[in-house]
């Protein structure tokens, strides 16, 4: 029997339309013939697979003809979206995509940040120590005795707290002297004492946080001008790899100490002040820094605190600057900054022995 | 709520293929999954596709003696449109979709579960029926889908009698049987 003979057999008889006769004989033989069997059973899904398939198709086609009809009748209608919608359609469209755009964009910027933190410089707050010394309670005592030592009497109230210390010096006999601005921070009374333990009171005249110089006075009966300071001033510009030398209060006792200039600025390129590689410590803040002919280049006032050696100190021509205003705003200050040194072409420890005189510790008493 | 005799009636015209009743029903329940399908981020295409998918589905179950409706018609269709919709907006989108509820539902992700069977069996003799080419194709939905005698087919294309009609009918569903039981081992 030839295949499609075979399919006209079996649907004939799946369907019915065969005799009682024919039927009982093609039974029969499907009982002696399994492989017949087996096509019958093939035959039979596959005729109700195509049987369901053609319903389903004729369904189909009555649902799309049903959608036409009631459409051209008006019956249903395309939906107007109103213009909310169709943003929130859209914004929930592409979410997907926003958010990844803004995850791209933000990674992208913490990326340039992390850069940008990895390859600038340490930032120079918490590099810089200024060079303020804090007073210890034994320090404070031994100061106290030797005073006493001295025979001068000390002119800070007993109990009171002196917390922080820096160096100062004179830029006009008549008791004019300059520190560091950060020394005098939070100062209540402020006291200068001399090489020699004498303490004087002063008072601010003026500070100036930005070049980091204070300008403080005198104000004391005991307090002898001396006629003339040994030392000037210098606007010029210090050469590189030039000798200098400081005197300072790190301890009790004045202390000198030497280098040279390292550099024409300061931390970060900082044109108001140069960079020295000298040993300072806290205490130096507010000392003179004096090149080889006895001329104040400076007033110390910081140092590097991951680099060894590497101190920082405001240049004179600022101390001009801030008389110069100081003078234009208050006609009673008379301050008149030297040009030249007397000192100039004497040995160091000769120039040292007149400079230090006019060198003062300065004493911060808070509250 | 009771359903009434009318839509028992049309329930069990829709298995029967019943143009009058498909087109009642399309008309009574169209507008809602519309406005459902629409307001959760679908097209006026996704509401058609997913309105007739579920059309489908009631047809299928019309079709069952076992099946019995126990609620509207409406809230068949749209229990089963909701279902759908959410299927396919997390297919798309992979995560977790809230949609606005429109109406009452009832459990049918069985009912869902059998038509995909279905569907894919469908899908199998589609492909199966693309594949065989003409005029076989013609001929067999002259015969199955369209259910024309083999005399009007016989006339329709060509054939001097029905006989012949019938021969090269049967000779068709031999290669579309060949084909459909290939596709169907492989799905």
């Amino acid at each position: 029997m030839e295949q499609f003979e075979l399919a006209e057999v079996v649907e004939r008889y799946l369907t019915g339309e065969m005799g009682p006769e024919e039927k009982h004989a093609f039974e029969e033989m499907r009982k002696n013939n399994p492989e017949l069997d087996q096509m019958v059973v093939e035959y039979h899904f596959f005729l109700e697979q195509m049987g369901r398939y053609g319903e389903i198709r004729q369904f189909k086609s009555n649902l799309y003809d049903s959608h036409h009809t009631l459409q051209e009748s008006g019956e249903i209608k395309e939906l107007q979206l109103t213009t909310g919608t169709r943003i929130i359609n859209m914004w929930n469209k592409y979410r997907r995509v926003v958010a990844v755009a803004a995850s791209i964009a933000g990674i992208t910027a913490l990326f340039i940040s992390g850069m940008m933190t990895l390859f600038t410089p340490k930032t120079p707050f918490r590099d810089i120590e200024e060079l303020r010394r804090k007073v210890s309670n034994l320090e404070k005592q031994s100061s106290n005795q030797s005073a006493e030592f001295n025979k001068f009497k000390t002119k800070i109230a007993p109990g009171s707290d002196v917390k922080f210390g820096g160096t100062s010096f004179l830029i006009d006999p008549k008791g004019y002297l300059v520190t560091s601005a950060h020394v005098l921070k939070g100062a209540k009374k402020i006291y200068v004492q001399s090489i020699q333990g004498e303490d004087f009171l002063a008072e601010i005249v003026h500070q100036d946080a930005n070049s980091d110089i204070a300008v403080i006075k005198i104000n004391d009966q005991d307090f002898e001008s001396p006629k003339q300071l040994p030392y000037g001033f210098t606007r010029l510009q210090t050469d590189l790899s030039e000798a200098v030398y400081t005197l300072g209060f790190p301890k009790d006792e004045i202390v000198y100490n030497e280098g040279y200039l390292s550099a024409r600025t300061g931390l970060e390129g900082d044109t108001m002040s140069c960079q020295i590689t000298i040993t300072a410590n806290p205490g130096n803040s507010g000392g003179p820094v004096f090149n080889k002919n006895g001329e104040v280049i400076g007033i110390l006032n910081a140092r590097q605190a991951s680099a060894n050696g590497v101190v920082f100190a405001t240049k004179s021509k600022n101390i001009f600057q801030l008389v110069e205003t100081l003078k234009e705003a208050d006609k009673d200050i008379n301050i008149k900054l030297r040009n030249n040194s007397s000192i100039k072409g004497i040995n160091r420890s000769q120039q040292v022995k007149k400079v230090q005189d006019h060198v003062y510790m300065v004493k911060v008493v808070l509250g | 709520m009771a359903i009434t005799e009318q839509e028992l009636g049309l329930f069990k015209a829709i298995g029967n293929n019943d143009k009058a009743a498909i087109e009642a029903v399309y008309k009574e329940n169209y507008s809602l999954i519309q406005h459902f399908v629409i307001n959760n981020n679908g097209t006026e295409d996704d509401a058609r596709d997913i309105f007739q998918e579920a059309m489908m589905v009631l047809y299928e179950k019309s079709r069952l003696p076992e099946f019995e409706l126990t609620c509207q018609i409406r809230t068949y269709l749209y229990s089963v449109c909701r279902r759908l919709w959410l299927k396919k907006l997390q297919h798309s989108r992979r995560i977790e979709t809230q949609v606005e509820n429109f109406d009452r539902i009832v459990q049918v992700e069985e009912d869902i579960e059998e038509h995909d069977k279905l569907n894919l069996q469908y899908q199998t003799m589609r492909t199966a029926m693309g594949k065989i080419g003409e005029p076989c194709k013609s001929l067999i939905e002259a015969f199955y889908v369209h259910r024309k005698n083999m005399l009007e087919i016989a006339g329709f294309f060509g054939y001097t009698n029905a006989d012949n009609a019938k021969n090269q009918k049967y000779k068709c569903l031999v290669r579309l049987k060949k084909l459909f039981f290939a596709q169907y081992k492989n799905a």
